[in-house]
């Protein structure tokens, strides 16, 4: 239970700090959502100065991070400018659809890499293996955006699957198992893509893992003492490999997440990624804050998830 | 040595697709920014040796192309106007390295237009303006990976070698930055810094940008080496002669980062050139006209081309070989430093 607890506050500090960090960036910031407003004609100075009044955009900087605390504790975390509303529920739908493609990303990508990680490992240096071997490097040197870009081109030469969306015109109207339907035809080319860029470096990392468990000698004495094969992959080795392989699991959510931006904007899947973007380029300063944030919430939730599983799995952590 | 004879053909790979972008000038036919407004998206022409009558030619040509009736983009090889490719010719002017002014060209064909990888929507010749758009985003690579590594080097040499408190607040502070997803950093820092700028802004900016977001794993790997360096005998021993901090540093201590350092090089160039591609896909980062392989791409964002114009994809294809290259010259340096040292 200490142990939970020093993961959680480690968390929580990073939390604050990844807050601070992008708080400090704003300060870096030229301009703001305002800026533009002053050259248009038609509104007075006066005005852009009481809207900058309004929205605390005068005050030093201390004071405003201590606002925006007030207001993530509100749980409005802050005003977005530009959709007139507190950012909160803006981010929680996107996030909605943002964790939805890159946890069953995550989910598929571990059901792909695991079987074939341990696979290759026992088969090292034979065929098989530099069959997965070479297969994963052909995936490592094409880049995200030309995965993400040559499966909707597919998309749309084949029309096999919609080209981008979440939901089709008249989703609403449709029974709610045709919705389910409709919603996974559209997921699943983002979550191809993202699948696609996630998989080579999870099965080096599980092949690298089990390789290094089969060589041991306690494996050697299991496999002496006549162990099914099956038995002696899933129940011994895969256990005393898991350590790196947990802790890579916290890794690749925050992969997925990372690559799950881009591939939302190349399929416009309404996710953090296109709010975001569009935050950026209208300069809706909390919103970006806030999708930064909200994005750090789930690595860091990601990784503590890790290290209990850790805790879990390994004794000798337990009984530090 | 087998690990090392490998290394040498992945510098030899790299070095010559390096080589081709660098004399961009020289290998592309034109201005990656001359615009020809009448051929929007010219497709990539075909090279020929036979023509429509049967006779082979020893000059490769390609056929003219005329609008097709009644299309505004699309069109037809007209087998009536035979255009030879001439080697080594006289075409629009450039500098090379950006010093050195140069008018030759591999090839060209006299004063018409050959599109061997097809053309954009102002009729700029899309081979140009990938090898052109691959010096920015290769070099904006290249230095954000410097900028990277500098900082990485440096920041963990100083938390490895004096420990303690320093130790404790640098290395916090790169978990932070490791903590944060790292695109969604890179958009972050992006998103306060000015949005309208001059290419040359831009460029900076992104190498910037990238390298201050990028500073942290290498910095970790760094500290790591140093701390297991700094207790090795020799070093031990120079600093029982009375050795200076700085001197054991440079002398004893900075050397055997070095091969960690040339992996994480190897590793971090194509990540941070993606890096710039992806800015610059999302409108964030270089901006055109000045081609580079991400807005290059950005073309794609619209249904009509992407439906349409296959060839606009080429430049994501020409990044392939590059990331192939880097991967191949990361996983040969690893193999050297895991080998076991001659006389070690």
């Amino acid at each position: 239970m200490r142990y939970a607890f020093r993961r959680f506050l480690h968390s929580v500090f990073l939390l604050f700090g990844v807050s601070v960090l992008t708080f400090l960036f704003t300060t870096l910031a030229p301009g703001n959502y305002f800026d533009e407003m002053r050259l248009n004609p038609q509104i007075a100075p006066e005005t852009v100065t009481a809207l900058r009044a309004q929205y605390e955009l005068d005050c030093p900087l201390p004071v405003r991070y201590l606002r925006w605390v007030a207001s993530v504790a509100r749980g409005e975390m802050g005003f977005s400018f530009a959709y007139n509303s507190p950012v909160a529920p803006l981010l929680w739908v996107r996030a909605r659809n943002t964790l939805l493609l890159s946890l069953t990303a995550t989910f598929f990508a571990w059901c792909i890499a695991l079987p074939l990680g341990i696979w290759s490992a026992e088969r090292l240096g034979r065929t098989p293996d530099h069959v997965v071997t070479s297969a994963t490097a052909v995936l490592l040197v094409i880049p995200d955006l030309a995965l993400a870009l040559g499966l909707l081109l597919l998309a749309v030469r084949s029309g096999w699957f919609p080209p981008g969306g979440m939901v089709s015109v008249g989703f609403a109207s449709l029974p709610w198992p045709r919705k389910l339907l409709d919603i996974a035809v559209h997921m699943a080319l983002p979550v191809t893509a993202l699948v696609l860029s996630a998989i080579p470096l999870l099965i080096r990392h599980v092949r690298a893992a089990v390789a290094e468990v089969l060589e041991t000698g306690f494996m050697r004495a299991a496999q002496g003492q006549g162990i099914p094969r099956r038995r002696l992959l899933y129940r011994y080795a895969l256990p005393a490999a898991a350590n790196p392989l947990i802790s890579l699991f916290g890794f690749s959510l925050g992969a997925l997440l990372s690559g799950s931006l881009l591939v939302e904007v190349v399929m416009s899947w309404p996710g953090l990624g296109p709010l975001l973007l569009e935050a950026i380029l209208a300069r809706d300063l909390y919103v970006v804050i806030g999708g930064v944030l909200l994005s750090t919430l789930f690595l860091v939730g990601g990784n503590f998830v890790a290290d209990l599983l850790l805790y879990w799995a390994d004794p000798r952590i337990r009984t530090e | 040595m087998a690990s090392q004879r490998k290394l040498v053909y992945w510098i030899a790979l790299l070095g010559a697709l390096h080589g081709v972008v660098v004399c961009a000038g020289f290998f592309s036919p034109y201005d990656p920014e001359e615009q020809v407004r009448t051929r929007p998206y010219v497709p990539p022409m075909r090279i020929h040796f036979v023509d429509a009558r049967g006779s082979i030619h020893l000059r490769p040509f390609v056929y003219d192309i005329r609008p097709r009736e009644g299309a505004f983009d699309e069109y037809e090889e007209d087998t009536g106007r035979t255009l030879h490719l001439q080697f080594f010719v006289r075409g629009a002017p450039y500098r090379l390295l950006g010093i050195l002014p140069g008018r030759l060209h591999l090839f060209g064909a006299g004063d018409a237009r050959v599109y061997l990888f097809g053309g954009d929507g102002y009729g700029r010749d899309l081979l140009s303006r990938i090898l052109a758009g691959g010096q920015i985003s290769l070099l904006a690579g290249l230095l954000a990976a410097g900028l990277a590594l500098c900082f990485g080097l440096s920041i963990g040499a100083t938390a490895g070698y004096f420990g303690g408190l320093t130790d404790d607040v640098l290395m916090r502070g790169a978990e932070l930055f490791l903590a944060l997803p790292w695109l969604y950093l890179l958009f972050a820092l992006r998103a306060f810094l000015p949005l309208a700028v001059s290419p040359l802004e831009a460029f900076l900016l992104v190498i910037a940008v990238i390298g201050t977001v990028g500073w942290a794993r290498p910095a970790r790997l760094v500290r790591g080496v140093v701390l297991s360096a700094k207790e090795r005998d020799f070093v031990r021993a120079a600093r029982g002669f009375g050795a200076s901090g700085a001197y054991l540093l440079r002398k004893h201590i900075l050397p055997q980062t070095a091969s960690v350092v040339l992996t994480q090089a190897a590793i971090l160039v194509p990540q941070y050139v993606l890096a710039e591609v992806t800015l610059s896909f999302l409108g964030l980062g270089v901006p055109e006209p000045v081609p580079s392989w991400g807005n290059l791409l950005a073309n794609l964002q619209q249904y009509s081309v992407l439906a349409s114009y296959w060839w606009m994809y080429l430049p994501a294809a020409a990044m392939v070989p590059f990331f192939l290259g880097y991967l191949g010259l990361a996983s040969a340096l690893q193999e050297r430093a895991d080998a076991p040292k001659i006389g070690a």
